[in-house]
């Protein structure tokens, strides 16, 4: 390019365009993040910060399932850092080779989610019974983390249905379909418009906790690094704080 | 005379051959992926699991439901839109087809909306009957219904429109009123899209998976059927994902192929 | 047969609207009577046997079938029917005689003059308004393409309008097998239409419609969709069976050949109207329109005959063979023309200069175009038209002796 004077010169000149006046010599970078779908507004939150604090990075996100993530990752899609929802998921990365040394960043408790007021006066797991709830299914870890819940306290309690993520499971609430929705407290805060939390002692044997890593395959490793770090920051934990996460 | 029916073997021109083979491995390869990653030898376990047999079971009992159901109600309305002459017959047909366009998981919001336990009938049911619809076996089959009917009307409708009504006339004259001139030859001619129009709906139906775990949830036995069986496997274990969908997929297989023999084999 | 009802056959006034095209069409067919209506393609024969089918309703007019009224369209205007079109909903509104454009144009014909749907015979207190489905009129119709459901072999085909008439499985079986041996076809029964050749498959619809014993059996086209030597063949089978046929009959048909060889009357229809109407030969003798001079193959005028001649609109004179007062055809073959290359001399009272405008093989002999003051076709024998080198744009002289032109009332 250096040999032809004319082609260079485009080149700065699209080069500026593009950046709108960013300095010429930083390239644009863009880190990918795979993240638990619960973890969709506090980290576009903290994503948005990440940005202003590095220039020329833009953070792009694949919220999922944490399972679905953890197999596209094993699979080998083209990813900088992972965060799951879980443990479990966490280890299938670790075990395909595809990260070490996970650091966990949050945690997140069930609760019970009522309709606002809660009409029947739900105050514990106990109350349940006799009431049409809804849970996440067992194969996902909300619902690994209901039913642990459960056995703490020895209950056998029954769903109308076993739904396949928290975000559907909430949605039957604030549809009108349940009296109660077991959810993640961070769910039950951003819906706080239309369900009130009820804290219960025995999601305290069901904490979920939230690992996070810098993948090794990473296109942009230092800067999968720098995320990683970030997220561990004091900034970053008020976001998860205020989104209903508990830190470690 | 007899003669004239002899098929002749036609050579297929290569611009569609090419197309159809490319095509073909496109639809068929995806197959061949999941049998490739297939746990062959813990497939005898598997099946043996009564979880899967209730899914397997409950899909084929709600999908047939559900097209039974859509027979019921998809002939009469594919015939008022091909041969009904009323204002407003073309925004009907437009609004048969929106369950095929709305995201099944929106569709299944919509069926909540309507017939769930604070829904615009679902309430009153509730309070009159105290009859609850959602998760229940009877709201899929209803999820099933809602995504798989148009697919029926849609085939049905386009075999009406080209069925000849001259033989109808011809019926008629015969001394045929209008409901046995539908039954006996109407019904008759357009059996072959009757019948494609039912395996399209039985299939979709079958497969169905957002309406039914937003309208019916998911509850073993009850609503969960063997798509949302695979979809929660798929959480934890792909493999048992794979070979649940394998399952359903050769049961259809063994389905559609047994009833294509057995109705499609008239000239 | 129905015991009940008087055996008068077919009584039917049929007017049909449909946009700018009328039907109007009066026909009486006797019980073992078959009448042809003739007629080129879109003169509305077929909607004449629609109507009579209850296929499609009348707009005025009345269809009575053994003295029962089978259609009368309601025109007292108290309710509209919805096959009526604008026009004859005006017409209805002011009081059934009105000003809508078809009441001139029936005024002129001198059809009606008074309650159009009022015949002469019929009593003053009859039904004002019926309308009997096709289902239930003993009417049997063979269509054009037959129309066999391809779904039923031959013999439930045949058993079909028996069973929608109430007779049981097993009879209408038989009886259907019964008519497919009485039109040869006892070893087709277990074939479907789509196994049955033209002439098979015609018979099959015409045993299917004279099962269900009609008091009136319509053709359409019935030998149309055949091959010219099936056709020879059905067409006498077919006549058989007319024959035998005790119900009236209608045979619509734009063959000639068909409609004489067939019928024992003819009606021709042009236009949604009855232009003429006979037994074959007093049609083909005295044709009154150009098409069915055309179909009889004759050359055929109109003018005014005075004495021994007829004056042509164009102010041609025809010298005719006997004399002729007023309104008058003529009409030649065109055989009877001479061509030559000069002015003839001698006996033929009638030549003239004429252009030759086509020339076409036609049989055996030569058929020629002409125009010129009398437009006229000519058969010569290859041997002349060799000789006169007959060409497109040529001139000759034509000739037709007085005694070839047949004169005749209009």
């Amino acid at each position: 390019m250096r040999a032809k004077p004319i082609l260079a010169t485009a080149a700065i000149a699209l080069a500026t365009l593009t950046a709108c006046g960013g300095d010429d010599a930083e390239e644009e970078v863009t880190l990918t993040v795979f993240a638990a779908a619960s973890l969709t507004e506090s980290f576009t939150e903290i994503g948005e910060l990440f940005e202003a604090e590095n220039e020329g990075v833009t953070v792009e996100f694949n919220f999922a399932g944490s399972s679905d993530l953890a197999a596209q990752i094993t699979e080998g899609a083209p990813a900088d850092v992972f965060a799951s929802a879980d443990e479990a998921n966490m280890e299938k990365a670790v075990e395909a080779g595809a990260a070490v040394d996970p650091e966990t960043f949050a945690l997140n408790q069930l609760v019970i989610a009522v309709p606002e007021g809660n009409p029947d006066g739900v105050t514990g797991l106990a109350d349940l019974a006799g009431l049409d709830f809804a849970a996440c299914a067992e194969e996902v870890p909300c619902g690994t983390a209901t039913q642990t819940a459960f056995d703490a306290g020895e209950l056998e309690l029954t769903p109308v249905t076993f739904e396949p993520d928290v975000k559907s499971t909430l949605q039957k609430l604030t549809l009108g379909e349940v009296d109660a929705a077991l959810v993640y407290r961070t769910d039950a805060i951003a819906a706080q418009d239309e369900v009130d939390a009820v804290e219960f002692p025995e999601s305290a044997e069901a904490v979920n906790t939230y690992p996070i890593v810098a993948l090794e395959e990473a296109p942009n490793a230092d800067l999968a690094a720098a995320f990683t770090a970030y997220i561990l920051s004091e900034d970053a934990q008020a976001v998860l704080e205020a989104a209903g996460f508990q830190q470690p | 005379m007899p003669a004239q029916r002899t098929r002749r073997r036609r050579r297929v021109p290569a611009a569609l051959l090419a197309p159809a083979v490319l095509g073909l491995a496109f639809l068929i390869l995806p197959l061949a992926g999941l049998l490739i990653r297939a746990p062959w030898a813990e497939l005898p376990a598997r099946l043996a699991e009564p979880e899967m047999l209730a899914a397997l079971r409950l899909s084929l009992v709600t999908a047939t439901s559900a097209t039974a159901l859509s027979l019921f109600f998809g002939v009469p309305i594919a015939w008022l839109l091909a041969r009904g002459d009323f204002p407003g017959r073309s925004l009907l047909r437009a609004l048969v087809t929106v369950p095929l366009v709305l995201p099944p998981v929106v569709g299944g919001v919509a069926l909540l909306l309507v017939f769930g336990r604070s829904g615009l009938i679902g309430a009153w049911l509730h309070e009159r009957f105290d009859v609850t619809i959602p998760f229940t076996t009877t709201a899929v089959v209803l999820a099933m219904t809602f995504v798989s009917m148009p697919f029926l009307i849609v085939s049905v409708e386009g075999s009406l429109r080209g069925a000849d009504a001259r033989f109808e006339e011809a019926a008629a004259t015969l001394g045929a009123g209008r409901w046995t001139v539908f039954t006996h030859v109407t019904l008759p001619m357009i059996a072959p899209g009757v019948l494609a129009g039912a395996v399209l709906c039985w299939a979709r139906a079958l497969g169905e998976f957002g309406a039914t775990i937003t309208f019916a949830g998911n509850f073993p036995g009850r609503t969960q059927t063997m798509p949302l069986a695979v979809y929660l496997a798929l959480q934890t274990d792909l493999e048992a994902a794979i070979v649940l969908s394998l399952l359903l997929l050769a049961v259809s297989v063994v389905v559609l192929a047994s009833l294509r023999d057995r109705w499609t084999a008239a000239p | 047969m129905n015991t009940e009802s008087p055996n008068t056959g077919l009584d039917a006034h049929l007017v049909v609207d449909r946009g700018e095209f009328r039907l109007d069409l009066r026909l009486r067919v006797a019980p073992g009577e078959t009448v042809a209506l003739l007629g080129p393609n879109g003169a509305g024969k077929t909607t004449a046997l629609r109507a009579l089918a209850g296929l499609e309703s009348l707009s005025a007019g009345r269809i009575a079938l053994n003295g029962t009224l089978l259609d009368r369209p309601k025109n007292g205007g108290e309710i509209d029917r919805a096959e009526l079109g604008p026009e004859n909903q005006n017409r209805s509104a002011a009081t059934g005689r009105g000003t809508g454009p078809n009441t001139a144009a029936r005024r002129r014909s001198g059809a009606l003059n008074t309650d159009p749907n009022r015949e002469p015979g019929e009593p003053a207190d009859g039904p004002r308004y019926r309308w009997v489905p096709p289902e239930h009129r003993r009417i049997g119709v063979v269509f054009q393409d037959y129309l066999l459901f391809p779904h039923l072999n031959a013999l439930d085909n045949v058993a079909f309008g028996p069973r929608r008439r109430g007779t049981g499985r097993a009879e209408a079986r038989s009886l259907a097998a019964d008519w497919l041996a009485r039109v040869g076809l006892s070893d087709f029964t277990r074939r479907r239409p789509a196994q049955l050749s033209g002439g098979q498959a015609q018979r099959v619809a015409l045993a299917r419609a004279l099962a269900t014993d009609p008091a009136l059996l319509l053709l359409d086209e019935p030998l149309a969709a055949l091959d010219a030597r099936t056709r020879l063949d059905t067409r006498v089978e077919l006549h058989r069976h007319l024959a035998g046929h005790s119900g009236a009959a209608v045979l619509v048909t734009h063959d000639p050949v068909d409609a004489l060889m067939l019928a024992d009357r003819l009606v021709v229809v042009e236009d949604g109207r009855a232009v003429q109407e006979g037994d074959g030969e007093s049609i083909t003798a005295r044709p009154r329109t150009d098409y069915i001079a055309r179909l009889v193959g004759l050359n055929l005028y109109r003018g005014r005959g005075s004495g021994s001649a007829v004056r042509l609109p164009s102010g041609t004179t025809l010298q005719t063979g006997e004399p002729l007062e007023g309104e008058a055809f003529a009409a030649f073959a065109p055989s009877a023309v001479s061509l030559f290359r000069e002015r003839p001399d001698g006996s033929p009272r009638n030549t003239w200069r004429a252009t030759v405008s086509g020339v076409h093989r036609h049989g055996d002999h030569i058929r020629v175009q002409l125009e010129g003051p009398l437009r006229a076709a000519a058969d010569v024998t290859p041997a002349a038209a060799a000789h006169l080198r007959l060409e497109p744009g040529q001139t000759v002289w034509a000739a037709v002796k007085a005694s070839e032109i047949r004169s005749y009332p209009a």
